[in-house]
């Protein structure tokens, strides 16, 4: 990816120079060029079209935004209800997330969305230990929310 | 109402939004029966209220000032990378030094490891 990018760049400025001006739109006509060159040539690179996993880097972010807000809110809800009628609980989760990054991006994402926080990592980066707040009705709902998590770390990392 | 009215208003909604955010999750330290469901309230929903009040005033600024304020946007991105870390250590901290939990129900895997590990030891 890091790459195609700098190649990308480099077609840009090459672009500059057959202009011969220096402004900024021309390198923004260069860049998209060179993008749509990259794009043609796209079965020489041994990754994907660089511009895919920026999308799905956006659709990553989209989506954690969303589950930010909506956990929130649940929270919220547990915070000012009359009986606090809580069961909390550590549960084990295991992951196929491989290297670190990606296990660290994982742990961040969950314990950022309410009703999980992420108690500790084992030692071979295989399972996380969640502390969730409300674990009986949470963990079915909370299982579907890692997994599309995991899936979109998946896709930008793939 | 004109533009700038409005745009005020947007402003000023967010970070309302974001201090009533942080006043209930501050209620939540207050209530909640452990450190665990403690951390829980601190630094998740209070993320959210300090997210919210910086974008409103960022919007605020870029709005009514003509000026796009590069140092809130550092800032929300600052608060969004450290917030989980700081808060997953303390727990972590209080796990391993045996913090008790309330009335938990399943609090498996976790406990098992730690001692298997300290019989390896």
């Amino acid at each position: 990816m890091a790459f195609q990018i700098l190649l990308n760049f480099l077609l840009a400025v090459t672009w500059m120079f057959f202009e011969s001006s220096m402004e900024l739109s021309t390198f923004i006509v260069g860049y998209l060029l060179g993008a749509l060159v990259i794009f043609f040539m796209r079965r020489f690179f041994s990754s994907r079209f660089y511009v895919y996993r920026l999308f799905s880097i956006i659709k990553l972010m989209l989506i954690f935004l969303r589950e930010l807000l909506l956990s929130n809110l649940a929270v919220l809800k547990v915070v000012l209800s009359p009986k606090l009628d809580i069961q909390p609980g550590i549960f084990a989760m295991e992951t196929r997330l491989t290297s670190d990054w990606e296990v660290t991006l994982l742990a961040n994402l969950i314990t950022l969305t309410p009703g999980t926080l992420v108690v500790d990592v084992s030692s071979d980066n295989k399972i996380l230990y969640v502390h969730a707040m409300d674990i009986e009705d949470a963990e079915e709902a909370i299982e579907d929310i890692r997994s599309s998590f995991e899936k979109a770390i998946m896709e930008v990392s793939r | 109402m004109n533009v700038s009215e409005i745009d005020e208003f947007i402003g000023a909604l967010l970070i309302l939004i974001g201090g009533i955010i942080s006043v209930i999750s501050a209620t939540g330290i207050i209530r909640f029966p452990d450190v665990y469901t403690r951390a829980h309230a601190a630094t998740k929903s209070t993320t959210l209220g300090v997210l919210l009040s910086l974008v409103g005033a960022f919007i605020y600024i870029w709005l009514t000032e003509n000026y796009i304020s590069v140092r809130l946007m550092l800032g929300i991105v600052f608060v969004f990378i450290t917030a989980p870390v700081s808060g997953h250590l303390i727990i972590r901290a209080a796990y391993r030094s045996k913090v008790n939990m309330t009335e938990d129900t399943v609090e498996d895997e976790l406990k098992k490891v730690l001692d298997n590990q300290t019989e390896v030891h």
